[in-house]
């Protein structure tokens, strides 16, 4: 069915649980029209950066997907060279956003802030990753690459690997493809398994999956592989890091296990968790999504502003 | 022992909240305020063939509405309301959950936006029975057992 891209105009962006499959398919769709594409609809735009924490590929893809559409942007990239600092709130920062910018994108440590700056805010917000919960843009992304090296989102058999406990990018991913009639196979040690709420909510949806710590178990029937970082900066106690912060290692050999149209894709950084031997293969897929990022926020860009090619 | 004559005292105009849980009373009334010209009766701990033990509250003149008393659902889902005109009562239901429950419990996220900064905590009730509900900020759910009230 057709969707009004006319709905998503003053749309905000704060979690993909607010996204139908048909919003999710649509936005994706009309995301395919900005690859490449460098035109100025945006021009006279401006777009207020809000990173209360460091950001590299998601500040700097927003700032080039504003800039490659003829539009300016202003922001701070650290809680320190804010009022923040000062003690002032998410809500009246993001309220006096309203007279300095059209469209704001707000990263920060506390979980539901980008939605707290939604209220305050008229202008559109998009959540730039809120804590451990929700980083859509990053989710749209993800499902962008697997649509674009996939042809359909349907059926797929997804593999996620790593740190599934305080990962915000594998709980918004495994709640995305829960839409479309996906396997899911989430690979992890024990102290990092997937959270039990999104494992009940999978089983309520009926979504078939499974759960091992070996990724040789599952790597045969994969047609995506999503690698996690174990994010060191997450883990109450440094011990539990050393003891599982070198668990997976992908490398070449990977290769001898998988189908051979497998794509393998990371929201990096990286640490050491995909040995860069495997960077040459067509299965990594991992840097062309990272470029992806610019695309799809391109077009979450124009939806939001309602200017649309 | 206290009298039943105590306990059922006939209101003329006003609502009985009955079958709170046990010990939820002074909650309630916390939840809903007091305001000067309410007459206000509490019960606690009374015998309940129901429930072993219940607590009962009893407003004069005070009519509670609908949205009030739904919320009462979220800290004691048994409870019952009469609402009493002339006497007699006029109406007699079961509280029953909002599907929004907006500043009456607390996230049970430490890191998430409630807890930090002053905002009224907003809940999606995504389950009756037995209760689940979904911090709308930081998307955390919680079961009624890890429920603590604001």
């Amino acid at each position: 069915m057709k969707q009004d891209l006319a709905k998503f105009m003053g749309t905000d962006v704060i979690s993909i649980r607010d996204f139908t499959a048909e919003d999710i398919l649509a936005i994706l769709e009309y995301a395919r029209k900005f690859e490449n594409y460098k035109q100025p609809i945006l021009q006279g735009r401006i777009l207020a950066t809000l990173f209360y924490e460091p950001s590299t590929r998601t500040k700097l893809s927003f700032e080039s997907a504003m800039m490659s559409l003829g539009g300016s942007v202003l922001g701070f990239s650290e809680a320190g060279a804010s009022s923040s600092a000062k003690g002032e709130t998410v809500y009246d920062t993001a309220k006096m956003m309203d007279g300095y910018a059209d469209v704001l994108v707000i990263r920060h440590p506390l979980e539901g802030a980008a939605r707290r700056a939604a209220e305050a805010a008229d202008i559109p917000v998009i959540n730039g990753g809120d804590g451990a919960n929700q980083h859509p843009t990053q989710t749209f992304l993800d499902l962008f690459t697997m649509l674009k090296t996939k042809g359909t989102l349907q059926d797929l058999h997804v593999g996620f690997l790593g740190d599934l406990k305080y990962g915000r990018t594998v709980h918004s991913l495994a709640e995305a493809m829960s839409h479309f009639r996906s396997h899911m196979y989430f690979v992890a040690p024990e102290m990092l398994r997937m959270p039990d709420h999104i494992l009940a909510e999978l089983r309520e949806k009926n979504i078939p999956f499974m759960e091992t710590e070996r990724l040789y178990d599952v790597s045969a029937e994969l047609d995506i592989l999503y690698v996690t970082r174990i994010q060191r900066e997450r883990f109450p106690d440094p011990l539990d890091y050393e003891k599982v912060k070198n668990v997976y290692i992908l490398n070449e050999k990977l290769l001898e296990h998988v189908k051979t149209d497998l794509k393998v894709l990371h929201p990096l950084p990286r640490v050491n968790e995909i040995d860069t031997s495997l960077d040459k293969y067509p299965q990594a897929e991992y840097f062309q999504q990272s470029k992806n990022g610019v695309t799809v926020r391109k077009a979450l860009l124009s939806l939001v502003l309602g200017v649309r090619q | 022992m206290i009298s039943k004559e105590m306990k059922v005292s006939k209101l003329r105009n006003g609502a009985v909240i009955d079958h709170l849980a046990p010990g939820m009373a002074m909650k309630a009334i916390e939840f809903l305020g007091v305001r000067g010209d309410d007459s206000l009766a509490i019960g606690m701990f009374f015998e309940s063939k129901k429930m072993g033990r219940k607590d009962i509250l009893k407003f004069e003149n005070r009519q509670l509405s609908r949205e009030e008393i739904n919320k009462i659902a979220v800290m004691s889902p048994e409870a019952t309301v009469c609402i009493i005109k002339d006497y007699n009562v006029v109406e007699k239901f079961k509280a029953s959950l909002p599907h929004e429950i907006e500043g009456i419990i607390r996230c049970s996220n430490p890191k998430c936006i409630t807890n930090n900064e002053k905002v009224a905590t907003r809940f999606v009730v995504q389950e009756k029975e037995p209760l689940l509900v979904r911090c709308q900020y930081c998307e955390r759910a919680m079961h009624g057992n890890e429920i603590e009230f604001v």
